[in-house]
């Protein structure tokens, strides 16, 4: 049971404290309500481009990494498709320099032209390390444009295009954050070494005079149900034939959600897992899969990709996977290893939980979601999960005309 | 309303006191020392098996690293399937991973569960069988796994740079290749498996909030192993004798991958520590010259970071990082250009003690948590070094002057040392 204590400024920043005296350090967590999800289409990667903006010196402060490196302190930062979170530790004294800094650029960044410049040349760097140079590395931005027509999770985080980055205008820039990085839009959490008094007038000093901002309305365009089964085709200069499909799925704070969790668990993520265990050692026919799902906020994607032995056919392959699949869909699964995902979960969670920073996280996460409080009844909510529910929420997932398959093949 | 523009009052890291929690000590029947640390609020720990069964130990390559893949794919009483069943139940990950001088089996569970779990890692210490199934298996996908690697110009380079400067036949310069995956044999892995595991010397480290009674515990299962000594003997160096090199991996590629390297002694050198800040202010972290001048001002990459390899016999000082292909000579020029002024300027008083600062801060971050913990104890009992070392690293950081950083600078970051890779 993860303890905490809840306020809220006057201008609407959410604030949570929590607690732990074991540790000399303090952390503090700063989760503003925006992804990549909150882009206009024509300017994908903005969130996750701001998010490197955030280190180029605020209004008052020119530089961000200075001062808490002299205060002994690391950040770090992510921007995922549903929010963006900033993250702080250091030594518990000198807490208020993370308060000084996170408030200054809640209040306004500097916005100079020679900060966007540099970061969209890093950007662009780092567009080109992950996604263009790597072997696979454009399979998702081609899936997730298969699997969704409508929804913005159409686009990766670090965006549609270079092209998009490389066009970045200071104007835009200075939008976006005016309209989403205020107070309003946000939650802030300190844990770690402190009181939740001197939390309390640390916050008011430093961020109870940032202005409130408005509440942003997410309102952005559903998905509608996919009703026939998509597929393509890439032939690129890569050394194995992969599959990759992925199934349409519930949102986040759907109870199916836990389900499918389980469900993921159960066909692999383990030695002993499903697929693991019927197409890597019985059937040789991949080298390696995996089954997981995207956490996403709104109605998600579960995938399952491998890649294919030497000359396995990749029609063959797929069809292995679908009987793995047709099985989840006919037969319960036994008590037994139901209950090996429970516990694996269980021990998930505990491991997570050691560290305060992973705690703070937890809290402005579940806060963003809905009410930090969720965080401590995870592990009940995967409690009542049953071998009837997986079947039934395996039907539901894996029909045909609710996927989408990428053969990605070897053009040598 | 607060005075933004003005930093509040910090308390300089460097005043902090910093304590590395004692472990605790104690000796199975056979001798096996253990090292433990009880601490944590989860009801969770970590218990890691360490053998002398490295690389360096192995006649030919691969023979290690396979051995210790395979000591969980099979057992006189169990299947691959049924080992990997039992542990998942319990919610346990087991691990295994294989180093230079060392080879470890690593548990990480709940505390609850500990007794049902030791039986079975002890079947694999005595009782592995590595079936030819499962190495025919491994076999395979290790080499399409390779295959998919060597597309990458980041682990090509990485590969190479170690070549150099250790040649191919140092176990820290040595690489995989398709071919010596093939001529792996059940019986090199048996006898390995035999000589290193079975017979060999053990060392164990614990960690989290331990059950009463661990020396019982660890004695029952663990006590009455062989434990023979291992001496771990090391080859000739042969480093390469070219030092610019270039080299076309993906003629299509977008980025180059660049190391620039330099051999350089290891922790038990009197300068270890000493250059251990130095290379923080060159490049071991986001506010070094390296990242500020390459990354934030001129954008030419995503990251640069330098660091000293984590070796016990020979270290080696590294500048790595994946440039845009058009910008990788230019980053290179800049490279050099931050040690000239490391060797001809002294550091200001303010840089320098934001290096300090941050260290400490690292450190006192770094020992958060009984994992943490354990793990700077390895590395000190593993390197054969004492608690003194940490002692002595921290005093390095907190005193080391301007003028001294600059002789180390004149000493070891001088451009004709440095082996200097790109790999497209």
């Amino acid at each position: 049971m993860i303890q905490f204590e809840k306020f809220t400024l006057a201008n609407g920043l959410r604030v949570i404290v929590h607690q732990d005296l074991s540790t000399p350090m303090a952390v503090m967590d700063i989760m503003y309500d925006v992804g990549a999800r909150d882009e206009d289409p024509n300017r994908t990667g903005f969130a996750h481009l701001f998010e490197h903006l955030m280190f180029g010196g605020s209004v008052n402060i020119p530089s961000y990494d200075e001062p808490l490196q002299m205060a002994g302190g690391e950040n770090n930062a992510y921007t995922t498709n549903d929010l963006t979170n900033y993250y702080i530790q250091l030594p518990a004294e000198n807490l208020e320099t993370a308060f000084w800094l996170e408030s200054d650029r809640m209040l306004s960044l500097a916005f100079e032209d020679k900060s966007l410049e540099t970061q969209r040349k890093v950007v662009c760097e780092e567009f080109k390390e992950h996604y263009l140079t790597k072997p696979y590395g454009d399979v998702w931005h081609k899936m997730r444009e298969l699997a969704y027509k409508q929804h913005p999770y159409r686009w990766m985080t670090i965006g549609k295009e270079l092209s998009h980055i490389e066009n970045a205008q200071l104007e835009d820039v200075k939008a976006f954050f005016f309209k989403h990085y205020r107070p309003v839009n946000a939650v802030l959490v300190v844990a770690g070494n402190v009181t939740v008094e001197k939390v309390k007038a640390l916050a008011e000093k430093w961020f109870g005079d940032i202005p409130s901002g408005e509440k942003y309305k997410r309102n952005l365009p559903q998905e509608p149900e996919q009703t026939e089964a998509r597929k393509l085709e890439i032939k690129a200069s890569v050394p194995l034939d992969a599959l990759y499909k992925t199934w349409h799925i519930k949102n986040r704070l759907d109870r199916k959600y836990y389900i499918t969790d389980l469900l993921t668990d159960i066909l692999s993520g383990g030695g002993s897992s499903r697929l693991y265990q019927s197409l890597v050692k019985e059937k040789q026919l991949f080298s390696n899969i995996e089954c997981y799902h995207f956490g996403s906020t709104e109605n998600g994607l579960l995938s399952i990709e491998g890649k294919l032995v030497k000359g396995v056919k990749i029609d063959d392959a797929e069809k292995a996977v679908e009987q793995e699949l047709d099985k989840m869909k006919t037969e319960l699964v036994p008590e037994a290893e139901l209950q090996k995902v429970k516990n694996k979960t269980e021990s998930m969670i505990a491991f997570e939980d050691m560290s305060v920073m992973n705690r703070a996280n937890s809290l402005a996460y579940y806060e963003t979601l809905g009410d930090a409080a969720w965080m401590n009844y995870e592990l009940q909510k995967y409690g009542t999960v049953t071998s009837e529910d997986i079947l039934q929420e395996s039907r539901n997932i894996f029909r045909a005309e609710n996927s989408n398959t990428i053969y990605y093949l070897s053009d040598n | 309303m607060p005075d933004r523009k003005q930093a509040p009052a910090i308390v300089d890291a460097v005043n902090f006191k910093l304590n590395l929690k004692p472990y605790q000590h104690f000796v199975l029947d056979n001798g096996v020392e253990v090292y433990a640390v009880d601490a944590g609020a989860e009801e969770v720990m970590l218990t890691e098996w360490v053998f002398f069964a490295g690389n360096t130990q192995e006649e030919k390559n691969l023979v290690a690293a396979t051995t210790n893949f395979l000591l969980r794919n099979g057992t006189t009483k169990r299947t691959a399937f049924q080992i990997n069943e039992h542990f998942e139940y319990y919610g346990a990950y087991l691990n295994r991973s294989c180093y230079n001088e060392t080879a470890t089996i690593t548990l990480h569970c709940l505390t609850k569960h500990i007794d049902e779990l030791l039986p079975v890692v002890k079947e694999l210490i005595t009782e592995s069988t590595m079936p030819s199934e499962e190495l025919a298996i491994y076999q395979q996908n290790m080499k399409q796994r390779l295959k998919v690697n060597l597309k990458k110009s980041d682990f090509v380079a990485g590969r190479l740079i170690d070549a150099y400067l250790y040649g191919e036949k140092h176990p820290y310069g040595k690489y995989s290749s398709a071919e010596e995956f093939d001529a792996l044999e059940r019986d090199q892995l048996l006898s390995f498996y035999s000589q290193y595991y079975q017979q060999g010397k053990l060392i164990l480290f614990v960690a989290g909030k331990l059950p009463a009674h661990l020396d019982t515990l660890m004695n029952r299962f663990f006590g009455d192993l062989p434990n023979n000594p291992v001496e771990v003997k090391y080859p000739a160096l042969h480093p390469a004798t070219d030092k610019k090199i270039r080299i076309t991996n993906d003629a299509a590629g977008v980025q180059g991958s660049i190391r620039i390297a330099r051999p350089f002694p290891n922790r038990h050198h009197p300068d270890f520590l000493k250059v251990q800040v130095l290379n923080a202010l060159f490049g071991g972290f986001f506010g070094s010259r390296l990242m500020s001048n390459i990354r934030e001002d001129k954008g030419y990459t995503y990251g640069i970071h330098s660091y000293l390899q984590n070796h016990i016999q020979h270290s080696a000082w590294m500048v790595s990082t994946e440039a845009g292909k058009d910008v990788c000579e230019a980053a290179i020029t800049e490279v050099y250009k931050e040690m000239k002024d490391l060797r001809e300027e002294l550091v200001e008083e303010e840089e320098l003690l934001l290096v300090r600062n941050y260290m400490m801060g690292g450190i006192l971050g770094d020992l958060d948590g009984p994992f943490q913990i354990i793990a700077r104890w390895k590395n000190i009992i593993l390197n054969g070094l004492t608690e003194q070392y940490f002692y002595d690293s921290i005093n390095t950081i907190k005193t080391i002057s301007a003028e001294e950083l600059q002789g180390l600078a004149q000493k070891y970051l001088q451009p004709e040392d440095f082996y200097e890779l790109v790999v497209v």
